[in-house]
């Protein structure tokens, strides 16, 4: 094997839950929504309303600052509600799913015959240029960009997350396929990173076109701003795509059967989970019918994605667009008598400051309570231990605190995603919100650049 | 533990706004959180989150000052005992002691938290942890007989114009406890320096024992007395004289563990901090030209409040450098400042309180450059791109 990058910074949350290596498809959902809220750098504007028809594939709604990407409904159907929050803001567009699926036809085509105009028109028709996003700000990418490579990260190491190996089998030929037309769009690389602690699938391994390089660590090895970060990290003024491999895999069907086929594999997870299962589901379901008589009773938290960056939702909400996981833990809303003085054996903590370091094997079943105040940074050092960039985290947090553009620019602000500071935000004593910080900048540096 | 926390929910309406007591409302948001861990969940970004906080992080610090603080107390009656020539069982020489400890500590908590929990209350804050650390910090840096006055006037100072004029805790440029020190140095010289308030008892000089001077080790050494500086088995254990908690090298290890163990406190400040003392020991043995600049450079980091110092005081997260480079820099000078200012200032028997009070200021500055170098790195690569 070629050199391995090693992460040495990071931690694995030891959570109860993990998904038994089964797949079962799921029962199909009634409704399926789309949450604009999934996007970054969104201006929402519906193409269809309510009482709408709409069949697999036709967007939904577009994004008024980047107006080549549309996002298709994964179902054919009736457009059933839009639901608004604060200030009309669309929070999600429901559609209630026909019994027999009808998709919109975009027509086959071998991406290594097309040319790359051909690639990005075929992508946007069909809406699934959403799956391309880029680095800095982690928004849809701009097809008149030349990005200096295109990422893969081929291996998720979130708690609890899923096994890309798994997910993927038996779909090699639609992952080349989708391989071959990202190559197509970019001048550099196509980096594909896998995991070297274990032979990955050959799905992975065989695949051509691709350049492949091998990383071993505790999250967030897995995560794809860590890795671009070790390869070829962004200076300013450069662009990186980056694709997660089921959506690769849904690239590679519309090249080969001409449709949006949404299918795709996700794991239910948690520590309240009656059987953590992988499911194969379509794209926005509800996942009304996965935690059914599934889930223990008492007060818990749905959450799509995984507990570090995953977005909470309601036991009949909806999957969310890039997400391949589901979690379920319990809520934290009750009062520990003098918690913070107990010995802790089973309060897990990345220092030793409580008990639980007698049993390094142990796992935990975790809550939602903040098991503290928020106060202003007193402890160092504790980010850098699970950060494992060449990137001062806090003085970049404080950078963005006091919204300090040329700073936040310095500090190497465009490499970083909030998903990158997730661990940063578990460890934090101080209890510092630092992925919503993290997204402020983002969002202040992408408003300031254009 | 359900009517205890029947009857917080009952009084809590009127600690809010409107409420009858609202203007004691961060004295009970203290006293709420301190008793119940809040129901507060999350709400965006990590749905989970560590079980530290502040308060474990505090409370731990807390802990591994309790064998400097209660060997101290033995310590203090120990010498007591000794400069009245009276002979006692180590429990009533730790009763003596813990009788003239235990108010400093007292005096030093109700004058510290009181002001926080004004300020707390001022701002709208809740009130931070921070003063359980430095309320058991500063008596362990006092003489012992310190009239209880001055342990007032001096806290009042340091967590005002130390900490909260700055905003609080987290904010701070000075280490507070050391604050408190050094204010209680200058503006009572005459009172803080010399040999007799080591030692209870020798103030006030009744029934003392002739031939006793109270000197710490220090003391002796800058006066050119090195011939008689105790064994190193007594400065190592602390069975001399000098502030409450500073004396134990022993006890003081204890402390260390426990901090290094739990990951509180930082490895780096403390390893530099040694080294940087020792570095310069080494200096001065190789130029000596008198008794204590002889003294081997390693008996120097057992004397004074050295070892206090690099554990307690250099590593307070707040007011030491924050990068990791910048910790073994910020640590190494402390050490190489504190045995210089020791040996070659003959104005201050003891170093370590200034090198560090010294070095918080200049902490900003390391990092500044710290991370100076790393945007230049970033900005290069990006050159070498363009290039």
């Amino acid at each position: 094997m070629p050199d391995v990058h090693k992460i040495r910074r990071g931690l694995n949350i030891p959570l109860k839950g993990k998904a038994e290596k089964v797949i079962r498809n799921a029962d199909p959902a009634r409704y399926y929504g789309v949450k604009p809220g999934d996007f970054n750098g969104i201006r929402t504007k519906l193409m269809a309303w309510p009482g709408d028809r709409v069949k697999a594939g036709n967007p939904l709604f577009y994004n008024k600052l980047q107006p080549h990407v549309k996002y298709p409904s994964p179902v054919s159907g009736k457009i059933s509600e839009v639901h608004r929050g604060e200030r009309r803001k669309i929070l999600e567009v429901v559609v209630e799913a026909d019994s027999i699926m009808e998709y919109e036809d975009f027509g086959k085509g071998e991406p290594q015959d097309m040319s790359r105009d051909d690639i990005v028109d075929k992508l946007t028709q069909s809406g699934l240029w959403a799956f391309i996003r880029q680095r800095p700000y982690s928004i849809a990418a701009n097809p008149e960009d030349d990005p200096k490579a295109i990422f893969i990260s081929g291996f998720n190491t979130a708690p609890l997350a899923p096994d890309n190996d798994f997910l993927i089998k038996g779909e090699g030929e639609d992952f080349q396929r989708g391989v071959d037309a990202l190559t197509k769009l970019t001048s550099g690389k196509v980096h594909l990173n896998l995991n070297s602690d274990y032979p990955p699938s050959e799905v992975f391994t065989k695949t051509k076109g691709v350049q492949i390089n091998w990383f071993t660590g505790p999250h967030p090895a897995g995560n794809v701003g860590v890795q671009i970060n070790r390869i070829d990290p962004i200076n300013q003024g450069e662009v990186v795509w980056y694709v997660y491999p089921q959506d690769i895999i849904t690239i590679g069907r519309l090249f080969g059967k001409g449709i949006y086929d949404a299918s795709k594999v996700i794991a239910l997870t948690g520590s309240e989970v009656k059987k953590p299962l992988y499911y194969r589901l379509l794209r926005g379901a509800s996942i009304e019918n996965l935690v059914r008589d599934n889930v223990e009773t008492g007060n818990v938290r749905y959450i799509s994605g995984s507990v570090l960056t995953g977005e909470k939702i309601s036991s009949e909400g909806y999957l969310g667009f890039y997400d391949d996981q589901v979690t379920v833990i319990p809520e934290g809303d009750y009062h520990e008598f003098l918690g913070w003085a107990k010995p802790g054996f089973n309060k897990f903590s990345m220092s030793r400051t409580f008990f639980s370091w007698l049993q390094p094997n142990r796992r935990y079943r975790l809550d939602t309570n903040l098991h503290g105040g928020e106060r202003a940074y007193v402890v160092s050092g504790e980010y850098e231990k699970v950060f494992p960039m060449d990137i001062y985290p806090v003085q970049l947090i404080k950078a963005i605190m006091i919204e300090d553009i040329e700073l936040m620019e310095k500090l190497g602000i465009y490499e970083v995603d909030e998903e990158d500071f997730a661990l940063c935000e578990f460890v934090c004593t101080s209890k510092t919100p630092v992925q919503s910080i993290v997204r402020q900048g983002l969002d202040m540096m992408r408003e300031e650049m254009t | 533990m359900k009517p205890l926390r029947r009857f917080l929910d009952n009084i809590k309406p009127h600690f809010e706004k409107g409420g009858k007591f609202e203007k004691l409302h961060s004295t009970f948001d203290a006293f709420e959180t301190f008793l119940f861990v809040p129901d507060k969940v999350t709400t965006q970004g990590s749905h989970i989150r560590d079980y530290i906080d502040m308060k474990r992080t505090m409370s731990l610090v807390v802990i591994s000052l309790i064998p400097a603080l209660l060997f101290g107390m033995w310590n203090v009656g120990y010498q007591h005992y000794l400069a009245t020539g009276q002979e006692g069982t180590t429990l009533e020489l730790f009763w003596e002691g813990f009788k003239l400890v235990l108010p400093i500590v007292v005096v030093s908590y109700v004058t510290g938290l009181a002001i926080e929990f004004a300020f707390a209350q001022i701002r709208g804050h809740e009130v931070n942890e921070g003063f359980l650390v430095s309320g058991m910090l500063i008596p362990l840096v006092l003489p012992v007989d310190v009239p209880l006055w001055m342990v007032a006037v001096a806290t009042a100072f340091a967590v005002i114009i130390g900490k909260e004029v700055f905003g609080g805790t987290g904010m701070n440029i000075l280490n507070p406890a050391l604050t408190a020190r050094a204010f209680l140095f200058f503006a009572y010289p005459a009172y803080m320096s010399g040999n007799q308030v080591w030692t209870h008892g020798l103030m006030e000089g009744e029934g003392i024992v002739d031939g006793f001077s109270g000197a710490t080790p220090l003391s002796m050494a800058a006066e050119g007395n090195v011939g008689n500086i105790p064994p190193v088995s007594d400065m190592f254990f602390g069975f001399i004289p000098g502030s409450i908690g500073e004396t134990s090298v022993v006890a003081v290890a204890i402390g260390a563990v426990i901090l290094l163990f739990t990951g509180v406190g930082s490895w780096r400040i403390m390893l530099s901090t040694f080294v940087g003392g020792l570095v310069m020991g080494l200096i001065l043995n190789l130029f000596a030209v008198n008794p204590f600049m002889e003294i081997p450079a390693w008996e120097h980091l057992i004397m004074g409040g050295f070892a206090f110092g690099a554990v307690f005081m250099a590593t307070d997260p707040v007011t030491a450098a924050r990068t990791k480079k910048g910790k073994y820099i910020y640590g190494f000078l402390i050490g190489l400042l504190a045995i210089l200012i020791r040996v070659v200032n003959p104005a201050y028997p003891e170093g370590v309180m200034l090198a560090i009070l010294l070095m918080n200021v200049f902490a900003p500055l390391i990092d500044h450059y710290v991370v100076e170098s790393n945007i230049n790195k970033r900005l290069k690569r990006a050159e070498v791109k363009a290039a």
